[in-house]
């Protein structure tokens, strides 16, 4: 394949989006039988998800916060700072708890997945459990995947929380707005349906980033360069596949 | 381990559980009932007052909207007020108008004290009040106003005193 040229390069990213999505169709096959080893999975949502809380609250706080400080910026120019609690539980539901979550989510854990992975690769732990007759899509890929899934809507709800009660942290005790205005003006704005729009982004982020970390590093160049490479493509090729699905899901929310 | 991912899918629950049922307006409040003494208002119209809103006397908040229901026997929206344990020297025969925050800001109850010596208590209801101000009525006034009466500005100014609930 020539990298070279235009074509090469189509050539490649086509190829690429073939194998990921055949990787997706192996792994979900094996996604059931590996619940047969719950504690696979545990150990993955630990790996994942509550190793990942510290990032994700204090994030969650200062993104809160700084919401909390420009929407009250802005909207005291029009008097109507009460409309900061809408505009912060609004922002932080739909857009900035699945969309920053699932950012910092690839670069905490999708890069330690696909390192991890690409290492087991490089020092042949894999090709060891296939002549084991271990399948390691199962065991090791499967949970993972599985880990990364389950604990991204967890992440972005606690992400989303947190933020809230940063937003209130500057709005209310800071900036004066009325508690009681700010808590029943969010109240009325936000609808079921919001919440449900962040639910199924995060989930949907979940399922890309797991899907993408885990893929580069099961297939990632079994050398030190390799999984080097394996893992900055992980960040990249996440990064934008959340940024373009966030689009599309807003975009499909907003039709129906 | 264990307990790391136990906490961590106990903490991701919480919050899940927090967004579904806090958020979405469902009548659960926060922190559940709180101290105070509580009295109720008629209003004719309430405009976009909320459950939440403050009451305030002075421009300093004593209280805020505990309920808000619509009485069909008199067509009058009914809103209760929780005024703080420590406001409770509040004459009776005070005034309750619903009044704006900034041009569009939202509603606020403000109370104007009456002159009697007995005070407000629980239980007690407001009779003197005045409604909010829908500017869009209000515009519409003016401008019909000022088709009928052309140049008068005069008039304008007489006819808007009018309102005043008490004569």
């Amino acid at each position: 394949m020539s990298n070279g040229s235009g074509n090469g390069v189509l050539f490649e990213g086509v190829r690429r989006l073939g194998a990921v999505t055949i990787f997706l169709g192996q792994l979900l096959a094996q996604c059931l039988p590996s619940l047969a080893r719950p504690r696979l999975l545990v150990a993955q949502i630990y790996n994942t998800g509550a190793r990942s809380l510290i990032i994700i609250m204090l994030s969650g706080l200062f993104v809160g916060m700084v919401l909390g400080l420009q929407g009250y910026e802005l909207l005291q120019r029009f008097g109507s700072e009460e409309a900061l609690g809408s505009a912060a539980a609004l922002g932080l539901l739909k857009e900035l708890g699945p969309v920053v979550t699932a950012l910092l989510f690839a670069g905490r854990a999708g890069t330690a997945l696909t390192s991890e992975i690409g290492l087991m690769r490089a020092t042949d732990q894999l090709t060891a459990m296939e002549i084991m007759a271990v399948d390691p899509l199962r065991y090791v890929a499967a949970p993972r995947f599985l880990g990364g899934v389950l604990a991204m809507p967890l992440l972005a709800a606690i992400f989303s929380v947190i933020g809230l009660y940063g937003a209130q942290l500057i709005g209310v005790t800071l900036m004066g707005v009325d508690r009681g205005v700010f808590w029943s003006q969010m109240q009325d704005a936000v609808s079921m349906r919001n919440v449900t729009e962040g639910l199924v982004k995060s989930l949907v982020f979940g399922i890309a980033c797991s899907l993408i970390a885990v893929h580069e590093g099961y297939h990632a160049e079994p050398t030190a360069a390799g999984v080097g490479l394996a893992t900055t493509r992980t960040v990249v090729a996440s990064s934008v596949i959340i940024l373009l699905l966030d689009y599309v899901l807003t975009a499909a929310f907003l039709q129906g | 381990m264990e307990f790391g991912t136990g906490l961590f899918v106990l903490l991701g629950f919480a919050a899940l559980l927090f967004l579904t049922t806090q958020l979405p307006a469902s009548g659960v409040k926060f922190g559940g009932a709180k101290a105070g003494y509580r009295v109720t208002a008629e209003f004719d119209n309430i405009g976009d007052l909320k459950v939440g809103s403050p009451v305030s006397m002075s421009g300093v908040r004593v209280g805020e909207v505990s309920n808000i229901r619509f009485d069909s026997k008199d067509y009058k929206a009914v809103v209760t007020l929780r005024i703080d344990p420590q406001y409770n020297q509040i004459p009776d025969d005070s005034f309750a108008s619903i009044e704006t925050q900034g041009l569009l800001g939202g509603k606020y109850i403000g109370i104007s004290p009456g002159g009697q010596d007995t005070y407000l208590k629980d239980g007690s209801r407001i009779d003197q009040t005045q409604s909010a101000i829908v500017l869009e009525n209000l515009i519409n006034k003016f401008f019909a106003n000022y088709a009928s009466k052309g140049s008068d500005a005069q008039s304008t100014e007489t006819q808007s005193s009018k309102v005043e609930p008490r004569k």
